[in-house]
């Protein structure tokens, strides 16, 4: 069928901020439909808040609008753009509701607007629980049985009907908690009675476990004429009852019989055509029973996702492409298949490599939270891994996960765990099962045994097994044999060990040698990695397609291009701290090198994002961000050199071994960057250039650290010299809270790392700053105020693009030492720096020579292209031409705001502190400050009042703030809420407040009224290193019952400039075309 | 065991056997690109000389279970792996797959680059090869590869097709013996609607099951049964199976099926679908390294729809006058089937009757018995 000719301005809706179960694998889908619609010929109108997307970029949709993804706000884009229709189906589960709200109010219909890709009765019949079973039923499929119970009777009557064990799923609560497994009457009563009382709706859904039962997953496409495609398959390694987000997963399937799999196939086509998903791609997930093969279907996402992300990424078959063109009414066979380009897109992938994907999770960073697994999904990123076997493929995926595994095996002298506790890490699911399952294996279990206390499919742990097997065969060799290059039994085994995926750094700890002599031995031998083509097709038709990963094969596929050419290493796996934003450098500096006709070659070993787009670069290396394996790579393309700065620290991690292999790095040098982050090297550099730094110590013990203390000043901060990211970072405010820190975090005498202790400026205004320099010049590009006091990680706190308090004299200061710190450094492309401003003095906190967080922002906010113009700059240009200020786009403010994930980790304190948590971002763009920070928290998800009653409670050191805060409220029309003491304080300066009971005053008490839904908006700042029961109380009833609050007196004022505004001015839109060219009003 | 396999033009690999010591295998290398189906595969006919590559990296994951038979051995002459399991996980399996093939005397490699060998196959097209764990001069395998038949103009259907009529055990799932009566006729057995003669090249079990599965009654003959034979069994229609080897050759047969053209309707399937172009008039060609894989999109022309299919052939049909096609092949246009515009006769090269694939092309097994329900009842 050709196009449909009525679809000419397309509205594409994102998914918004990055977060648990929806991150940059939409970026990387909207990217890519954006950029097919665009190919047809479409306008397309983009809504996404999320700044640091590369489908946001100006120059790719035509009308670009970062708002807040909501009904309201996009009805009003709708209102103003007109689309003749609206396709939601690659924004996530956000941008599914979002449209489907539209629909539902009628407001799509009256407006004359289309649904395309999914309709309202589709999304609708595949998101209700009782619609999709009664549609699996009408075509002859099963679902997992449940049913609802409001009494503890009910559920006995149910349970009666169902086969144990049983899930007891309590409706709306975080996390699923109070719920459980009940294997016999006895836990069910005693769950069921917990999980009524933990349901605010005193329910509970009592459903017949699947527990252990194998996962399988295929991705389907289907077209207007009803022509249906699988694109893979994926099988879950981790059974039924773990995420999948959460699983490792393989594809293809692996111990399906062609039989099953071909049931699973038709059943796939039968919900999706019953769902009446008309084209595009969708999601099934099925449930199979390992006795005796039967079959439930556990949900259908009839939209893309991260299955379908990985699923492109592992085939090559560009889904998310396929799907938009198939929304304009193409049908499979009329497109081409892109990477063969002779075949037709109407096929199904085959695959000759086997594919891992490894979650990685941020257990760490929530300390409260559980390292346990279940339906409820908790990893933060993910790497993906190609192999020709599944054994080279998981030791590839466990060592780009960059967690310090360096394989399946990483330390080969350590003590086992003692049998109860193997037994109890099999049992409950968690992020380090996969070691495990080692450990087990290690000390002796069967993989009969592992099977029985896991429900792990036997396959994989026989795969398990054989790793092992060579491992033991490897440690014993290298006991009883010279280890030289012409042993010719050493070069089999050698070769055989790179075939199975060890790493040259897994073998030198077994073998006690430095990696270098391993990977000597290895090129005396002649064993070095081929590189294969990820190609659809299994080498049945020519690729056209640059895309590779490596293996230690007899062939090789890469041709080598004499041109000009560098290589970009990404940045891996997303974790907190590291995601979406390096990934946008990356692929800014491809695009830039391509503009310049320089070949550009990207590694990266994520399948959620866009640099891992096939069509990003000229070429992709699926490969994980080793040593060993970059270094494969740069042998291989001898490229003119390696752009570290953008993909963030795994890259830079790299810079200086590389370099000292002889590569070109471009940009600043290795150098320049260990003199920013060497603590002393630094110090010299601050102190050199006349510049300020907070007071510093290093101490080794309680007594010294209580030493440094003193000297410098209470409040401190302190952390281990060793960790990055703020972890175990706390702030002191006094000798108490310093040894409560060193009892819990460090031991208290001899830690294993010295301990930093800084000054802590208390209530000081943090800059964060990101510039460019060409080794020359130096353009300041972005002076970002932040909203919450330095103290608070610059990852965690909300900005101001430009500032909107910080005086123009200190703004000028900061411009001035952000130069000095560039040319004294040599800065060749992106340096971010940290300042803290107290009492009009200007303290540096950090420097950073390298592409940071913000950077996407700032390009957004300003208009600059900042890492297409750092690479043209690491290429040689000088900013003189590049000129970037004559870019610079002004007039209007940008406010970052953080997203969190606390909603995935019940009990963990809500709290900010120097610790990173957020998972991503917003922006909110407007002519005021006002209304950027308003459409900031929306964008965040915090509906912020207009009335109602705010609860306020500070701790001791924000009294002083308390009551110029609580009359701003007052005078906005709120009523103010405030436990006895602070209430007191209140109405001693003249202010009308209603007292409410503490937990500990009777009832109800302010969680009762939050609960009841009375509050409003609640404002609860922090007690300093510790915390009383109570407020962390109210935090989690506040954040339970999705309550608009804030945690810091910066935020409390903030919100209620936002509120003012939002009282007296409608919603207005605008997008990024009318802002750049100073339409806006 | 080590072992070295070696093409006619001198590309070898090395791999290990999981099979035990074999001195010589040989025949036409090939790959195929199924994820999934070994063991249809292995015992499918048509692979009657033919050493198989699997792209497909990790073999043997599900082990042999008794269902998935489509003969009731292996045909092929070799199966050649990149990692074969030796531990299957499948409730079903009971024998793993270094078992089945060593049980019934069938070479298995595996630890060989399979992408290396495709890409091969692929630029220089299927040749001749050889397999040996005691011959590992490259040179002398080579030179043994080169004394091998090639594969146009061998005629293969003899080694596997039946020599005597049989007819199909439903719920035994296999064959049983029958005897003709005196005078050549059949005493079809009574109950079912349609009585189906079934010419057996090396037809695959499925083919079987789906068209008794359509309410027809089987008569499974040898590829040598006559026209006139076939008169006095008196069917309401006429099957030509798949199987192996080079259509052209077998001559004999192409003449009384054009005969069996003339007066039955006809349904045929791959080799079946290659003889009838011959009997029609038509040729067949030899294909590069050809179709084997369970991922090949057909296009319906009548109704424009796209199914994606199990294919298995190294030679193509060149349509005969006044046939149009039907099904092509949307990979590289070639045909995939017809139905011939006046007589009664729908032939298609894929297999519709998957196992192993998918069940997209199904439908064929229906429009079969539609058309030979509305000849029976003129």
């Amino acid at each position: 069928m050709p196009k449909r000719t009525d679809l000419q301005r397309i509205m594409v809706i994102g998914s918004g901020p990055i977060v648990i179960g929806q991150a940059c694998e939409f970026d990387y889908s909207g990217t890519q439909a954006v950029k097919a619609l665009k190919e047809e010929g479409c306008e397309v109108i983009l809504v996404n808040s999320n700044p640091a997307t590369i489908m946001t970029d100006p120059g790719l949709a035509d009308r670009t609008y970062i708002e807040p993804i909501e009904p309201d706000t996009v009805a009003a884009i709708i209102l103003k753009e007109r689309p003749d229709a609206v396709l939601p189906t690659l924004g996530g589960q956000t941008a599914l509701n979002t449209a489907l709200a539209l629909a539902k109010s009628g407001f799509l219909e009256q407006h004359g607007v289309a649904l395309i890709g999914a309709n309202a009765e589709v999304i609708e019949k595949a998101e209700s629980r009782e619609l999709f079973r009664a549609a699996m039923e009408r075509i002859g499929l099963a679902v997992p049985r449940s049913e609802i119970a409001h009494t503890l009777d009910e559920v006995r009557r149910i349970a009666a009907t169902l086969a144990y064990p049983l899930i007891i799923r309590p409706a709306f609560t975080l996390g699923g908690s109070g719920g459980g497994i009940a294997y016999n009457l006895e836990d069910l009563d005693a769950m069921a009675a917990a999980g009524l009382d933990a349901s605010p709706t005193h329910e509970v859904l009592v459903e017949e476990s699947v527990l252990g039962w194998k996962e399988i997953e295929m991705e389907v496409m289907r077209d207007s004429k009803d022509n249906c495609v699988i694109i893979c398959s994926i099988e879950n390694l981790d059974p039924m009852g773990v995420h999948t987000g959460d699983s490792v997963t393989v594809a293809p399937v692996q111990t399906l019989t062609d039989r099953e799999y071909q049931k699973i196939r038709e059943a796939s086509f039968a919900v999706m055509r019953e769902i009446g998903v008309e084209t595009g791609g969708s999601n099934v997930q099925f449930g199979l029973n390992p006795r005796n093969g039967e079959l439930v279907v556990i949900e259908m996402n009839p939209r893309v996702s991260r299955s379908s992300a990985l699923a492109s990424k592992a085939t090559g078959f560009p889904i998310a492409k396929i799907a938009a063109k198939l929304a304009l009414g193409y049908t499979l066979d009329e497109l081409p298949n892109d990477i063969t380009q002779k075949t037709r897109a109407s096929f199904e992938p085959a695959i000759d490599y086997c594919v891992v994907k490894i979650p990685r999770f941020a257990f760490e960073k929530f300390s409260g939270a559980k390292d346990e697994l279940t339906t409820s999904m908790k990893s933060v990123g993910e790497t993906m891994a190609i192999g020709r076997t599944f054994k080279e493929a998981l030791q590839k995926g466990l060592r780009s996960l960059e967690i310090g595994a360096t394989g399946l095996g990483s330390c080969f002298r350590e003590a086992l765990p003692d049998h109860d506790a193997l037994i109890k890490a099999l049992r409950v699911p968690h992020s380090g099962r996969l070691f495990a399952l080692r450990h087990a294996l290690l000390a002796g279990m069967s993989a009969q045994e592992i099977h029985e206390y896991t429900s792990i499919d036997p396959w994989f742990l026989h795969q398990i097994e054989d790793i092992l097997r060579l491992e033991g065969r490897l440690r014993d060799f290298a006991l009883a044999n010279p280890m030289d290059a012409d042993n010719s039994e050493l070069a089999d085994l050698l070769q055989e060990a790179k075939e199975n995926g060890f790493s040259d750094r897994q073998l030198a700890a077994m073998w006690k040698r430095p990696e270098s002599d391993v990977a000597a031995l290895r090129k005396a031998m002649g064993i070095q990695p081929a590189y294969y083509l990820v190609d659809t097709c299994a080498a049945e038709f020519e690729a056209a397609t640059p895309y590779f990963y490596s293996t230690y094969e007899t062939g090789d596929e890469v041709e080598i291009h004499a041109r000009r050419k560098v290589i970009i290493l990404g940045g891996g796996p997303n974790r907190i701290g590291q995601g979406i934003e390096f990934d946008y450098c990356c692929c800014q500096a491809s695009f830039a090198l391509r503009d310049e006709g320089v070949e550009a070659i990207m590694v990266n070993s994520n399948p959620e994002t866009v640099s891992t787009d096939y069509d990003t670069s000229d070429r992709l290396y699926f490969e994980p961000l080793t040593f060993e394996d970059v270094m494969h790579i740069i042998q291989t393309e001898k490229p003119d050199g390696v752009i570290v700065q953008f993909g963030g620290q795994t890259p830079l991690n790299l810079a200086v071994p590389l370099q000292r292999a002889g590569v070109a790095i471009l940009g600043t040098s290795p150098d320049a960057i260990d003199r920013a982050e060497d603590r002393e090297r630094f110090q010299a550099l601050i102190r050199k250039l006349g510049l300020l730094q907070p007071e510093n110590g290093v101490c080794s013990s309680l007594a010294e650290a209580r030493q440094v203390a003193e000297r410098i000043g209470w409040p401190v901060i302190v952390r281990p010299s060793y960790v990055l990211g703020g972890r175990a970072m706390q702030i002191c405010y006094n000798a108490a809270e310093l040894e409560a820190y060193f009892h819990s975090s460090v031991g208290t005498d001899r830690p294993e790392h010295p301990i930093l202790i800084d000054q802590f400026l208390e209530n000081a205004i943090e800059v964060d700053v990101d510039a460019l320099a060409d080794g020359q010049d130096v353009y300041v590009a972005g002076i970002m105020e932040h909203i919450e006091a330095a103290g608070i990680h610059s990852g965690d706190s909300a900005c101001s693009l430009p500032p909107y308090s910080l005086p123009g004299t200190i703004a000028s200061e900061i411009d001035r030492q952000t130069r000095e710190l560039a040319r004294e450094l040599r800065v060749i492309g992106l340096m971010n720096i940290q300042f803290a401003v107290k009492n009009d003095r200007i303290y540096i906190l950090e420097v950073n020579p390298r592409a940071s967080r913000t950077v996407p922002f700032v390009a957004k906010a300003t208009g600059v292209p900042l890492p297409r113009l750092a690479t043209q700059v690491m290429l040689g240009r000088t900013l003189r031409e590049l000129n970037p200020q004559g870019m610079r786009k002004e007039g209007f403010f940008c406010v970052k705001e953080a997203v969190f994930p606390f909603k995935r980790f019940p009990g963990v304190d809500i709290l900010l502190g120097p610790e990173m948590r957020s998972t991503g971002e917003v922006m909110g763009i407007a002519p005021s400050f006002d209304e950027a920070f308003l459409k900031s928290q929306r964008g965040a998800g915090q509906k912020l009042p207009n009335s109602g009653q705010v609860f306020i409670s500070v701790n001791d050191r924000d009294k002083k703030f308390l009551a110029p805060l609580a009359r701003a409220y007052a005078e906005l029309g709120f009523t103010l809420l405030a436990t006895r003491g602070t209430a007191r304080i209140l109405r001693e300066q003249g202010l009308d407040v209603q007292d409410v009971p503490k937990l500990s005053e009777g009832r109800p008490n302010i969680i009762d009224r939050i609960k009841n839904g009375d509050v409003a908006l609640v404002i609860n700042t922090a007690e300093g290193g510790t915390t009383t029961a109570d407020a962390r109380a109210i935090r989690q009833a506040t954040l339970h019952q999705g309550v608009p609050f804030t945690t810091t007196i910066a935020g409390a004022r903030a919100i209620a400039r936002a509120v003012g505004h939002q009282q007296n001015k409608a919603l207005h839109v605008e997008c990024l075309q009318e802002y750049y060219g100073g339409e806006h009003a | 065991m080590k072992a070295l396999l070696a093409l006619e033009d001198g590309f070898t690999l090395r791999g290990r056997s999981f099979t035990g010591s074999i001195d010589l295998a040989g025949g036409e290398v090939i790959f195929n690109t199924a994820m999934t189906g070994y063991q249809e595969l292995l015992t499918d006919p048509s692979y009657a000389g033919q050493m198989v590559c699997l792209t497909y990296p990790l073999i043997g994951n599900y082990g042999i279970n008794p269902e998935d038979m489509e003969s009731d051995r292996i045909h092929m002459a070799a199966l050649l792996v990149k990692e074969c399991c030796k531990t299957p996980s499948n409730w079903r399996a009971t024998e793993s797959l270094p078992d089945f093939l060593t049980r019934m005397g069938v070479v298995g490699v595996e630890g060989l680059d399979t992408r290396a060998l495709t890409l091969h196959l692929r630029k220089y097209g299927a040749m001749r090869g050889c397999l040996s764990t005691t011959m590992l001069d490259p040179a002398e395998l080579v030179a043994r590869a080169r004394e091998l038949p090639s594969m146009e103009g061998q005629n293969l259907v003899y080694r596997v097709a039946p020599t005597s009529p049989y007819r199909w055990d439903e719920s035994a799932g296999k064959p049983v013996p029958v005897q003709l009566e005196a005078d050549g006729s059949y005493r079809w057995p009574e109950g079912k609607t349609l009585r189906v003669l079934v010419y057996d090249f090396g037809i695959k079990w499925n083919i079987l099951r789906l068209l008794a599965a359509q309410d027809m009654q089987l008569l499974m003959v040898p590829p040598s049964f006559t026209f006139e034979q076939a008169r006095v069994v008196s069917p309401d229609g006429i099957f030509l199976s798949n199987g192996p080897g080079d259509p052209a050759t077998l001559t004999a047969e192409i003449a009384e099926i054009a005969k069996l053209a003339e007066t039955f309707p006809i349904g045929a399937i791959c080799l079946g679908h290659q003889l009838l172009g011959h009997a029609l008039g038509g040729a067949t060609v030899k294909l590069k390294f050809g179709h084997h894989g369970l991922n090949h999109p057909v296009k319906d022309l009548r109704t424009g729809r796209i199914e994606v299919t199990s294919q298995n052939h190294g030679f193509c049909v060149l349509p005969p006058a006044g046939v149009e096609a039907r099904f092509v092949s949307l990979n590289d246009g070639t045909l995939e089937g017809f139905r011939h515009p006046q007589k009664p006769i729908i032939a298609v090269q894929h297999h519709p009757e998957a196992a192993a694939g998918p069940s997209d092309a199904q439908a064929f097994f229906s429009e079969f018995k539609e058309m030979v329900l509305a000849c029976s009842s003129q």
